[in-house]
């Protein structure tokens, strides 16, 4: 069996499965539990200032946005850091360590933007045992009202600034979490690897209003009649998660920097999906607050059964396999022509392929008489919609043409690799 | 020791009280709220899609189940009303297994179509709980219609065109509207009453006028009709059964029809008798009824005797397995060949070269009581309207041969003898009758 044993920035787990700084990790009670499940490390829920800890809604803290059967697709939280006193998440974050000295503990920190507030957790940490923190320079509600959170991580300036101060107090491998309210992720990623950040973590929560009730007129999850922003995550997040790890992956600048990968991840596979997309390992939340502890048991067997079928030995031979492939539009090659197959065997007849393509796309789909659907290659575009709204898995496929095979479409034989970049439409490129 | 499925000959209360009630509720349970929405969900909104096409009143079946999964089922309802007034009860009684939910995709995919007729059932309920009525009637036309047979086609045609503003007399032979679906589906598909509700709810429209115990040819006269309105349109079902001669007598050699309807009309249905062995002779959905009904009220043996194969019944594989599922036994390729006074001798048939045989063999079976299911037949067509196999002759508008009458339903020309064509057929029916007296057929 594949050895899913995990080193990240130096910390060592038995798997790369680490919780999220959230609600799972607030505790002793909850961490000892998913140790004891099979989790390979967690991030401690974020620990503030010492003296009176912040104080939660007493309503609902989260909304949700569901399928047709209740299955819970995307999640909102309003709740904010850790609500116990500091010393009370010490004492435990001490005991748990010792008890589990080959799980990863890495400690969430949030305190405000000045050096001493910083200066002063670090030292309240330093005999925890604790193998490294997280700046939370994420959260995007409540804390950031306070110029915490991603009132932080939206200005990189202030992730260099706060990241310089932890590794002037502290020798703790330094992982810098960030928020996806931004325009670029590449600005904050870079701040916090040029602050000294042994890596970074991301995603963060998304701004969301996850609905409205209409009825009252108020933003759900509703607090006596009013509502809030909160943040999203959840399966739903996992797309736009993954597409700023790769940006940061594949920078030249920051690809040397770690990443742990956070934002919907599920399963054993949308893991290694973040991990082929350049992240060291994965945090979860989400999927355990969906499901309990137990998933990551799935994820461990998944992933060996994997690495076993691909003859991976180690999970860091996973990390980053993708990104070579993560390009830019300009990069792709405009003589790939396919075209859309239809499975006349696999075809239930719903006539969805048709009638996207008829309305909304290409008029690509012919609908004949006795209701059979077939494409139309001479307008077939390749746009792979027929295929994304087909309830039937593999029914229709894209065929890709041969070098000199004619398209029909265009009536021009298929040519070798050409891109954008050198395109007769492209005026900037034919000035070279 | 009380009366119980054992007794010999036939007796009422064979079962509890209780246990018949249990017996006769919903075939199929409503559906709550998250299972019709987790149903809904399973349709993929077809383009042109082959349900609708199936549907005899041609719902459209993928808007009212989107409608279903975003939260409104009254605007579901909405949707199956306003092609099929009596949406409510096809819901309960459609053979959906034939219609619809046969050619839905997912029947093609999995095996398994999206439960259409529940889903039906449920976005009705939803509507008629709220009491009123959905539709308004049009300005008065000062036109009126009489509507001879207040069945299903009869209702949906006399809502249609109080829904014009046509003023309706609705006449029916028996005490009770509602035709087939208060005297002759099994109580299970209707429990509660449900055809009577229907009706009451129907009549909300407002408009018609109800006349029962009148019957066409007895003390109602068809050219008084025609004199007295600007249209008729004759509903009157099939009236008589099917004849069929067997050897021997039989002490309760009975019409399944009948039975089924004094079944319908007692409350609890502990005083209807039924033999201890039960056997009902025919193959199609009556047969099924009365057979699964015997069974329901406690007889320890019942056997469906049907004369063709499997392949060959009238009845579906669905309400096969059904009667099946509740302990009736089917015997294909059965017939009838001789009577006592308390068992049925049976033809054991096979088909050679496209015709039905007899083998030779034969089998008695004990028989307390015969049902017969073999079919009904038109009575009391009057004399002036032209015939065609048997009912009455209609054109695709429901027009018969005389002029100012038109007809639908069983009796009629044209479709299936199902409630859901019967509802198209009033409906259409209705559509030519207003075009004609708006002067614009």
């Amino acid at each position: 069996m594949a050895d899913l044993s995990s080193e990240f920035i130096g910390i060592k787990s038995p798997n790369p499965f680490w919780l999220a700084s959230a609600p799972p990790t607030d505790k002793e009670y909850n961490v000892r539990r998913a140790f004891e499940a099979g989790w390979g490390g967690v991030v401690w829920k974020t620990l503030g200032e010492a003296g009176p800890p912040v104080v939660n809604v007493n309503g609902p803290r989260y909304g949700a946005i569901h399928g047709a059967d209740r299955r819970l697709l995307g999640l909102n939280n309003i709740e904010l850091i850790t609500d116990r006193p500091l010393e009370v998440n010490i004492e435990e974050i001490t005991r748990v360590k010792k008890d589990y000295p080959d799980h990863a503990v890495v400690v969430s920190l949030m305190v405000p933007c000045e050096e001493g507030p910083w200066r002063d957790i670090l030292r309240r940490l330093e005999d925890t045992g604790a193998d490294g923190v997280e700046l939370n320079f994420g959260c995007p509600h409540g804390m950031a009202e306070r110029g915490m959170g991603s009132a932080v991580g939206q200005v990189p300036e202030y992730i260099q600034m706060v990241t310089e101060w932890v590794k002037k107090h502290s020798d703790f491998p330094c992982i810098v979490k960030l928020t996806p309210n931004i325009t670029n992720i590449l600005y904050p990623a870079k701040a916090a690897m040029d602050g000294g950040a042994d890596a970074v973590s991301l995603i963060n929560t998304i701004n969301s209003i996850t609905s409205v009730n209409l009825d009252t007129f108020a933003p759900e999850p509703t607090i006596d009649g009013w509502g809030a922003h909160g943040g999203y995550c959840g399966p739903a997040v996992k797309p736009i998660a993954m597409n700023m790890v790769a940006e940061i992956a594949r920078n030249p600048e920051t690809a040397k920097l770690p990443i742990s990968g956070i934002g919907g991840v599920t399963t054993w596979r949308d893991a290694a999906e973040f991990m082929a997309l350049g992240a060291g390992n994965v945090q979860v939340c989400t999927a355990a607050m969906t499901y309990g502890f137990k998933i990551v048991q799935e994820m461990i067997s998944g992933l060996s059964q994997y690495m076993d079928e691909k003859g991976i030995s180690n999970v860091s031979d996973i990390v980053g396999r993708a990104v070579p492939n993560a390009k830019d539009w300009q990069d792709l090659n405009l003589n790939y022509v396919t075209k859309a197959v239809i499975d006349q065997d696999k075809c239930i007849k719903c006539g969805r392929c048709h009638i996207v393509c008829e309305d909304t796309s290409h008029q690509a789909i012919w609908m004949h008489e006795d209701r059979t659907f077939e494409v139309n290659d001479a307008e077939c575009v390749a746009c792979n919609l027929c295929v994304n709204v087909c309830p039937v898995e593999d029914c229709i496929t894209m065929r890709e043409l041969d070098l000199g095979e004619i398209d029909e479409r265009t009536g021009k034989k298929v040519e070798d690799y050409a891109n954008w970049t050198t395109h007769p439409n492209n005026i900037g490129a034919s000035c070279g | 020791m009380s009366t119980n499925p054992s007794t010999p000959g036939i007796a009422a209360g064979r079962l509890s009280a209780a246990q018949v009630a249990s017996n006769f509720s919903d075939l199929h349970p409503p559906l709550t709220d998250h299972e019709a929405r987790v149903a809904a969900d399973r349709c993929y909104f077809c383009h042109d899609a082959p349900c609708m096409e199936a549907c005899p009143t041609s719902i459209d079946i993928p808007l009212f189940i989107r409608q279903i999964s975003t939260g409104t089922p009254e605007a579901a309802a909405h949707t199956i009303f306003s092609q099929n007034i009596l949406g409510g009860m096809c819901a309960r009684v459609c053979p959906t297994e034939t219609l619809c939910e046969e050619v839905c995709v997912r029947e093609e995919a999995e095996g398994k179509p999206v439960i259409i007729g529940q889903l039906q059932r449920y976005a009705t309920d939803r509507l008629m709980a709220r009491g009123g009525h959905p539709y308004a009637r049009a300005a008065s036309t000062g036109k009126s219609v009489a509507v001879v047979g207040a069945g299903p086609a009869g209702l949906a045609c006399a809502h249609r065109l109080a829904m014009h503003g046509h003023d309706v007399t609705l006449f029916d032979a028996r005490p009770k509207g509602g035709g087939l679906n208060e005297y002759g589906i099994a109580a299970y598909k209707a429990a509660g009453d449900f055809a009577q509700q229907e009706l009451d709810w129907l009549m909300g429209v407002g408009g018609i006028t109800c006349a029962y115990d009148q019957r066409l040819g007895d003390n109602l006269a068809l050219d008084a009709l025609q004199a007295e309105h600007d249209a008729v349109f004759l509903a009157i079902g099939l009236a008589g059964v099917n004849a069929m001669t067997v050897s021997g007598a039989h002490d309760a050699d009975i019409s399944a029809v009948d039975w089924i309807s004094d079944m319908r009309q007692s409350p609890n249905k502990t005083d209807i008798p039924v033999g201890r062995n039960v056997v009902v002779i025919g193959g199609g959905m009556t047969a099924v009824d009365a057979a699964v009904q015997a069974k329901l009220l406690g007889a320890e043996t019942v056997t469906i005797a049907y004369r063709r194969d499997k392949a060959a019944m009238a009845a579906s594989v669905f309400e096969q397995d059904l009667a099946s599922s509740k302990g009736v036994r089917i015997l294909y390729n059965a017939a009838p060949k001789s009577l006592t006074a308390d068992s049925i001798t049976l033809a054991r048939t096979e088909t050679r070269d496209g015709k039905l045989v007899e083998t030779g063999e034969e089998m008695t079976l004990p028989a307390d009581q015969v049902m017969r299911a073999i079919g009904q037949t038109l009575e009391g067509a009057p004399d002036i309207l032209a015939l065609e196999n048997g009912k009455i002759y209609v054109n695709e508008t429901g027009q018969t041969s005389v002029d100012g009458i038109w007809a639908g339903g069983d009796c009629a020309t044209g479709g299936e003898d199902l409630t859901v064509t019967a509802v198209a057929e009033g409906r259409d029916a209705a559509e030519d009758i207003h075009n004609r007296l708006m002067g614009k057929g």
